[in-house]
């Protein structure tokens, strides 16, 4: 009888222990898909947004921006601001106070240090950061104590949440990346592809460019979360198989940037296995206008402002590639309902969207001939357009995407019937977005003369966005090829707008401002934006908690994922 | 019974006897029908078809079969018969220029092997060591490498047609390089190259008149092979998204552009999957064909 009493009872143990622990990683596994796979888990060396979401997996900011693009405190009790006596009032300082008990997942404790080595860190010259624009005028990061840190802005800073804040600006450990600073950065692969992190899970195994596998940090401050208790994160295929996988045939729970023709899109959601979620945040599908030259002839100083390019630096050419370019329909055969035709490279938040530029709306081949005619570009005998011997021949490269493709096929066409010869090229979007600097196939060092892709910025505050282009931020030899000016534009008005904004308060003059830049750069013609897109993802019918956000990275809340009961 | 010695029918050449052999298979005869369909459709089918296969017409997009279009439009309304025959070209023409490149080198590795002893042992380490690369990395990184030297010397399609060729040609010579090899090794010790070799034949006369006609047979039923394989590399390289720029219509791209559409629009996978598959087929089919009959052993049975 005690036998069989003593036996019942380790038979219910058995059975009540794994409910009574319903908490962390009850729900089992998490499938993710990204058709882009992470090249690393650290999100200083690379601009894309695939490393962004899988970084933040693992690694936090001090605060970050939820589904409705307000701030919201992560690591710290309460975000800074001038009523509360985080922000000074010369609005040069900004006193972050990280909450009690935050530790690595290595145990040890999150400190001040660490935001401060994260700052050295992104902001060491020779380290190649692809997010300094971030900690753009920040001067120094004091560390008072081992929970509070100071950041200090050479200028008065209106808007001081660029470092620190969002995906892109991730705190990293101090005592893991102390001899990956610099140089070093690129070579430290066990760091950047196992760096200790403050978030939901860490990382068990990541390959790169290929799956990431991440178990539940036992040291998350929720002892309850995550509620998974091991994580695959999948990259590469295409964004058909991504979608496929997660709406038709139900193998994975996320799929993240399903950029298909909407027909496509609609047919796998009416299978029933998950729903198509998507926001309008400020991805925008644009052409970037390539203003140096990238023959190989041009040797060492290819694609860098030393030499210009031989006729894409004539704004009437870039403005006629423009006007030939009918927006509303390409967006309507790619995108449908998910996207908006724009002209702006900065069309939300609504308030920042300049209305300057709607012209570009209607397409005009008619004037964008004119035009070529006017700047002296004569139509030859095979119908291509040249000056002094100089043909307008373009290459024009993308990632491999069929809607990107459409896009492509139809350019050709129009600036086909403006003489202007199109060489067409589609790169593996891993290796176009790879980042990788020994790879000239990569949007940044791009090397062709216009290339096309979306990119947005995380948060609602515009202005680091829009530093982008200064002239600093050109990639360049000097700075492993990173950095977000693609069209390695530099004028000195724009950098000055920049260095206006950096300053001023006023939220009407900051939009003024915004939208000014936005104008100097559409009427400059060195991008062409041609959709506001919608981020599209898919989420699994069995998974909750799931909440779409575009101003910060898809995967922020990944530690309140749930599977449905 | 001295009309005996009278030939019962006219005498007649050899290849009157290979075609003969050739027309009793009958799976070889249809083969060479549907080859020369093909063929005849891509070579003069673009003069005879009003379409152009880069035109988009949007109002005309996703349609299925009609007789405006008989084989539907694709997305940005692009006419798909138009689009095969267009990429028919490129894969045909592809397919044609690396075998017979390929045919060149192989014959040269083998025959040169097979007939001097002493290249026998570097030109088939040579041939083990092309083998044993991996094919589509290698594809792959000669891409990345001539891309853009290629283009920029003889202009993007001409360029690329060339690398194509050329990466398809020099990695797919080994089988025919060995089986050369082979029958040359095996001729070498026959009665009738002694007797030439006896009354002073040079090497070279000796393999252009004695060697290279006895293995005619294995090269040419090898050449229908390296037909069928490259026609699948270039689709295979255009399916990943390599090869051709995208506007650039190969069977292998057809196929890759509809993949996204394989629910939706089924056809437009079937079409260039078809061709693919009919051409292969029917080009393996008369290689065999064309084994029986340049056989004398089985000829005439």
């Amino acid at each position: 009888m005690t036998i069989k009493a003593i036996l019942m009872g380790a038979a219910c143990s058995f059975v009540i222990a794994p409910a009574a622990m319903a908490e962390r990683g009850s729900d089992g596994h998490l499938n993710i898909i990204y058709w882009q796979a992470p090249s690393t888990m650290n999100n200083y060396l690379s601009g894309g947004t695939k490393e962004m979401d899988a970084a933040s997996m693992v690694l936090e900011p001090l605060a970050r921006y939820d589904e409705t693009g307000a701030i919201v405190p992560w690591l710290v009790d309460e975000v800074p601001t001038v009523a509360n006596g985080g922000v000074s009032e010369d609005l040069k300082t900004i006193t972050w106070k990280i909450s009690e008990g935050i530790t690595w997942s290595d145990g040890t404790a999150l400190t001040s240090a660490d935001v401060k080595f994260t700052w050295e860190y992104c902001t060491n010259p020779d380290g190649g950061c692809a997010n300094s624009n971030y900690y753009e005028d920040v001067v120094s990061v004091d560390t008072p104590d081992a929970l509070t840190a100071v950041v200090t802005f050479g200028v008065p800073k209106p808007f001081p949440y660029g470092p620190f804040v969002g995906g892109n600006t991730n705190i990293i450990q101090a005592a893991q990346f102390a001899e990956c600073v610099g140089a070093k950065a690129q070579e430290c692969t066990t760091e950047n592809f196992n760096p200790i992190g403050t978030g939901p899970f860490m990382v068990d195994e990541f390959r790169p460019n290929d799956v990431i596998t991440f178990k539940a940090n036992p040291n998350y401050r929720d002892p309850n979360k995550p509620s998974f208790a091991t994580v695959t994160f999948k990259g590469g295929g295409d964004a058909t198989a991504a979608g496929r996988s997660v709406l038709e045939t139900g193998e994975f729970d996320y799929a993240w940037n399903l950029q298909l023709a909407p027909d496509v899109l609609s047919n796998m959601e009416a299978a029933g296995k998950g729903k198509v979620i998507s926001g309008y945040g400020s991805s925008v599908e644009r052409i970037m206008v390539n203003l140096t030259d990238v023959r190989p002839e041009a040797g060492d100083e290819r694609g860098t402002v030393a030499k210009p390019h031989p006729f894409l630096t004539d704004i009437k050419v870039r403005k006629a590639l423009s006007m030939a370019i009918d927006r509303g329909l390409l967006t309507e055969i790619g995108y449908g309902a998910t996207g908006k035709p724009t002209c702006n490279v900065l069309p939300a938040p609504a308030i920042y969207a300049s209305s300057a530029n709607d012209a570009c709306l209607v397409q005009d081949i008619a004037g964008a001939n004119a035009l070529l005619d006017e700047a002296g570009y004569a139509r030859g005998g095979d119908g291509i357009r040249a000056k002094d011997g100089v043909k307008l021949s373009v290459l024009y490269q993308t990632s491999t995407n069929a809607v990107r493709q459409d896009y492509q096929a139809l350019v050709k066409q129009w600036w086909g019937e403006l003489g202007v010869e199109v060489e067409l090229r589609n790169i593996s979007a891993s290796v176009f977005f790879g980042s990788d600097p020994g790879s000239n196939d990569t949007f940044q060092k791009f090397f062709a003369d216009v290339e096309m892709y979306t990119n947005n910025f995380s948060g609602t505050d515009p202005e680091s966005y829009m530093g982008g282009w200064k002239c600093d931020q050109a990639p360049t030899p000097d700075n492993q090829w990173q950095g977000n000016n693609m069209p390695r534009f530099c004028t000195e008005a724009y950098d000055a707008l920049v260095a206006e904004m950096a300053v001023t308060g006023d939220i009407d003059k900051r939009i003024m401002l915004a939208k000014a830049m936005n104008d100097t750069l559409m009427q400059a013609y060195v991008m062409l934006p041609i959709t506001h897109r919608s981020d599209v993802s898919a989420r699994s019918n069995t998974l909750e908690g799931v909440r779409m956000n575009v101003w910060d990275t898809e995967t922020w809340n990944v530690a309140d994922w749930t599977r449905a009961k | 019974m001295t009309d005996s010695a009278q030939p019962s029918s006219a005498p007649h050449s050899q290849w009157w006897d290979v075609w003969r052999q050739f027309k009793s298979h009958r799976g070889a005869m249809i083969s060479a029908v549907i080859f020369l369909i093909i063929l005849f459709a891509v070579m003069f089918g673009e003069a005879l078809w009003p379409f152009d296969a880069t035109l988009i017409d949007i109002p005309a997009r996703n349609q299925g079969p009609s007789w405006v279009h008989p084989l539907g439009t694709d997305q940005l309304g692009r006419d798909t018969l138009a689009r095969m025959i267009r990429g028919g070209q490129i894969s045909i023409a592809v397919g044609l220029t690396a075998m017979l490149l390929a045919l060149f080198l192989g014959t040269l590795v083998g025959v040169s092997a097979g007939y001097f002893r002493r290249l026998d042992g570097i030109l088939m380490r040579l041939t083990d060591l092309f083998l044993a690369l991996p094919l589509l990395p290698l594809l792959l990184v000669m891409v990345m490498l001539f891309r853009e030297p290629l283009s920029a010397a003889f202009g993007t399609e001409t360029g690329i047609f060339i690398l194509m060729v050329s990466a398809i040609g020099i990695t797919s010579w080994m089988p025919t390089a060995r089986i050369v090899r082979g029958d040359v090794l095996a001729l070498k010790e026959r009665e009738f190259i002694l007797s030439a070799r006896s009354i002073g034949t040079t090497p070279f006369k000796m393999i252009l008149r004695h060697i290279l006609p006895n293995v005619l047979s294995p090269i040419m039923v090898s050449a229908t092979l390296g037909i069928a394989n490259a026609i699948i590399t270039e689709s295979a390289l255009s399916f990943l998204g390599l090869g051709f720029p995208p506007d650039f219509p190969t069977w292998g791209r057809l196929l890759f552009d509809a993949t996204d559409f394989l629910q939706l629009y089924p056809e437009r996978v079937i079409w260039p999957g078809l061709a693919i598959s009919l051409t292969v087929l029917s080009v393996n089919y008369i290689g065999d064909g064309l084994r029986d009959a340049l056989d004398p052993r089985i000829r005439g049975r």
